[in-house]
């Protein structure tokens, strides 16, 4: 009887084992599939194109290492065409149709704000992409922003700027803020608002203008009227070119100018530009200085670097957003790798209190989801030399003066042209 | 002062430029009533091209504009055979026409993003960067030249169309169709003709739009409204009437920027069009 019973017993648990081993080599043999939202066409493309090559190079990279549990990872991705509107469907659609396991971010803020309702209906841990402040309105627990923003991102984004000002003697007295109408350009023009009212300037300008806009000189004459001390852009990158080719023909006299003026951290746009942006300050989050050498960094970018000259029309360089593309997969990778499950729960708990080794150094989270220590770099255009890409490919060009953890050298002050 | 007179010239410059880029709208769907809303498009192909010529050749960007233009007016006078002979002649070109030309100007945004990618593409000349400078008032090239350009562009459109025998058979074509066919003349040739000028002159313009500042291949999408507004305006047709048009939008953008803040331009000089047609629903210089 016991040895009936044993053996019933014994048949029960091999059953279980051998359906457990099948079930498990099933899974082992699925991949993971990643699904997200990209700005492939329209105005953020450049951008979006260079982060899909980043994120390309990450599983990549994974895969040939065995993948993450056991698992190939596998990404499915539909253009978003910079639209937000198209974002709600394509995150439905990845979560209910196609049924992916994990969700990134497309990337922008404009891009991430609209997903946030769906992601967070399905408790999904959200790794974004370079948005500002996204989290503020939303709170969501298992948000997770890759930019290195900081704790309070709209006061963190300007705060090197004005803090650079403040230092400087005589310390200027007045500040021009100038945004483009889009949320991220008024996110970071809020936040040099407060800094620039708690850093004691008095603001003599402070006005937006429609993305749409040709012609920038009325607006840089309306601003040099003013007589302005420093000037704090908030732009995208056609308007960032146009502001600063207005500047020059109308010979700006202010003692500082940028801040958080988009595009000038792209290769064309630096090639095209070139001594036009010597002296001007403006925020970025990776530059070639010896201060910056995180460990994988230059193995990645040599990669990226190989992946863009087959990619037409993507920046040749990838400095500015590619490694943070790379890194937020990293910091999710590392997260699943250490808890050992896709749990999403878990996941997110994990990634509130650990720190991360990445291509863009150590990351760690606050409590809301930001970099808990800001690393917003105030740069500084110097001794650009006309129509030579290749300048920027290594250190002298862009000198980090903020913050003073990674500064490369000294600001030259006031700004001339 | 210095202010108020820079507002006006810079006003002035942009909206020469404006012009130039309604110009050929102000043909098309003025006087043709064919809803060309892949005109812009057109006008980023043009800026492509003058990117090429000039990055590969170190072709000036004018020049290049006005080697392409032959070759876009080529192109439209085919475009207008196949919206003609889909749409025109069974009469369905209102609504589908105007998909046809959505269709278009989608299929030219991915044709040159699959092609030259979506990164921002400029070019270089020696006078850009440079200002004529006229005591306090300073003129930057890189407006200059687009206004120069456009102004002669726009002036020899507007001579050929009224002083040629072409030129007024376009306009008659515009007035009644009918009649003209009654003279012996071919209406849908002088209509290919006329929508083969309008797609040239975006050759021109577009290399204008480059030499202004950064484009990328959705870029035209951000001047549909203006251009349609300008050639609305103006008064439907009027090749005089719509640069009035062009420089009106132009030095109100400008002045309101310069004194009120960027943000209001666009409705403001929205707001002037909408209270132009209240009171002359034809436009400034459109027949009654």
């Amino acid at each position: 009887m016991i040895r009936t019973a044993s053996r019933s017993v014994l048949r029960t648990f091999g059953i279980a084992l051998v359906s457990a081993v099948f079930a498990g080599a099933a899974a082992a043999g699925e991949p993971i599939k990643i699904g997200f939202s990209m700005a492939l066409t329209g105005g953020l493309a450049g951008a979006g194109k260079a982060a899909l090559i980043g994120m390309e190079i990450w599983r990549d990279d994974v895969n040939k290492k065995g993948g993450i549990l056991g698992r190939q990872v596998e990404f499915v991705y539909y253009d978003d065409a910079t639209n937000p509107a198209t974002v709600p469907g394509i995150y439905t659609k990845l979560l209910d149709v196609d049924k992916v396991d994990l969700v990134v971010s497309s990337y922008g803020t404009n891009e991430i704000a609209p997903a946030m309702p769906i992601v967070m209906r399905k408790k999904l841990v959200f790794p974004s992409l370079f948005g500002l402040a996204v989290n503020d309105e939303f709170k969501y627990d298992r948000y997770f922003g890759i930019m290195p923003a900081g704790p309070e991102p709209k006061l963190d984004w300007s705060r090197g700027f004005f803090q650079l000002a403040a230092e400087q003697n005589p310390k200027p007295k007045t500040v021009a803020i100038i945004a483009a109408d889009a949320e991220f350009a008024l996110n970071a023009a809020a936040g040099a608002r407060a800094n620039a009212k708690a850093g004691g300037f008095k603001i003599v300008y402070d006005k937006t203008f429609p993305p749409t806009t040709t012609d920038y000189t009325p607006i840089v004459r309306a601003i040099e009227a003013t007589k302005a001390d420093i000037i704090y852009v908030a732009s995208y990158p056609p308007q960032s070119v146009g502001i600063v080719k207005a500047a020059h023909e109308v010979g700006l006299k202010a003692k500082m100018l940028g801040g958080c003026m988009v595009g000038l951290q792209f290769a064309a746009i630096q090639q095209n530009l070139g001594p036009l942006m010597n002296g001007i300050i403006n925020y970025d989050f990776w530059v070639p200085e010896p201060t910056l050498n995180f460990p994988g960094i230059e193995e990645f970018l040599k990669k990226y670097q190989a992946a863009a000259a087959k990619d037409k029309g993507v920046d040749p360089l990838g400095h500015y957003l590619p490694p943070y593309a790379y890194a937020y997969l990293q910091v999710y990778q590392q997260a699943i790798e250490a808890t050992k499950t896709l749990d999403q729960g878990k996941i997110a708990a994990y990634m509130h209190k650990a720190t991360f080794d990445t291509v863009v150094g150590k990351v760690k989270f606050a409590k809301n989801g930001e970099w808990a220590t800001s690393r917003v770099l105030q740069i500084q255009f110097r001794d650009v030399q006309p129509n030579n890409l290749e300048q920027f490919a290594g250190p002298g060009k862009r000198i980090v003066l903020y913050p003073k953890a990674w500064k490369s050298g000294d600001i030259a002050y006031p700004y001339k042209q | 002062m210095d202010l108020f007179v820079n507002a006006i010239v810079a006003g002035i410059l942009l909206g020469a430029f404006y012009a130039s880029v309604s110009v050929g709208l102000s043909i098309t769907f003025g006087q043709l009533d064919i809803v060309n809303i892949a005109h812009p498009a057109f006008i980023v192909v043009g800026s492509y091209i003058a990117w090429i010529l000039n990055s590969s050749f170190g072709l000036d960007p004018v020049l290049g504009g006005i080697i392409v233009a032959p070759l876009f007016f080529v192109a439209g006078v085919l475009i207008y055979r196949i919206y003609y002979a889909a749409f025109e002649r069974t009469g369905q070109e209102s609504l589908s026409g105007l998909a046809f030309f959505f269709g278009v100007m989608f299929i030219i945004e991915v044709v040159l993003i699959l092609v030259y990618g979506v990164d921002y593409r400029l070019v270089t000349a020696d006078y850009l960067g440079k200002n004529i400078d006229l005591g306090f008032v300073g003129l930057p090239l890189r407006l200059v030249v687009p206004f120069v350009v456009a102004s002669l562009m726009t002036g020899g459109v507007w001579l050929y169309l009224s002083r040629t025998f072409t030129g007024r058979a376009i306009l008659a074509v515009a007035q009644d169709r009918l009649a003209l066919q009654l003279m012996g003349a071919d209406p849908v040739r002088v209509k290919q003709l006329a929508f083969g000028l309008a797609i040239a002159t975006t050759a021109i313009a577009g290399s204008l739009l480059i030499i202004i500042g950064p484009v990328e291949p959705s870029l035209g999408r951000a001047y549909i409204g203006r251009a349609f507004a300008i050639v609305v305006l103006g008064g439907m047709g009027s090749i005089p009437g719509m640069v009035i048009a062009a420089l009106l939008i132009g030095v109100l953008e400008s002045f309101v920027s310069s004194f009120a803040g960027p943000s209001w331009a666009p409705a403001v000089a929205f707001g002037a069009l909408l209270l132009t047609l209240a009171v002359r629903p034809s436009g400034l210089f459109g027949r009654a």
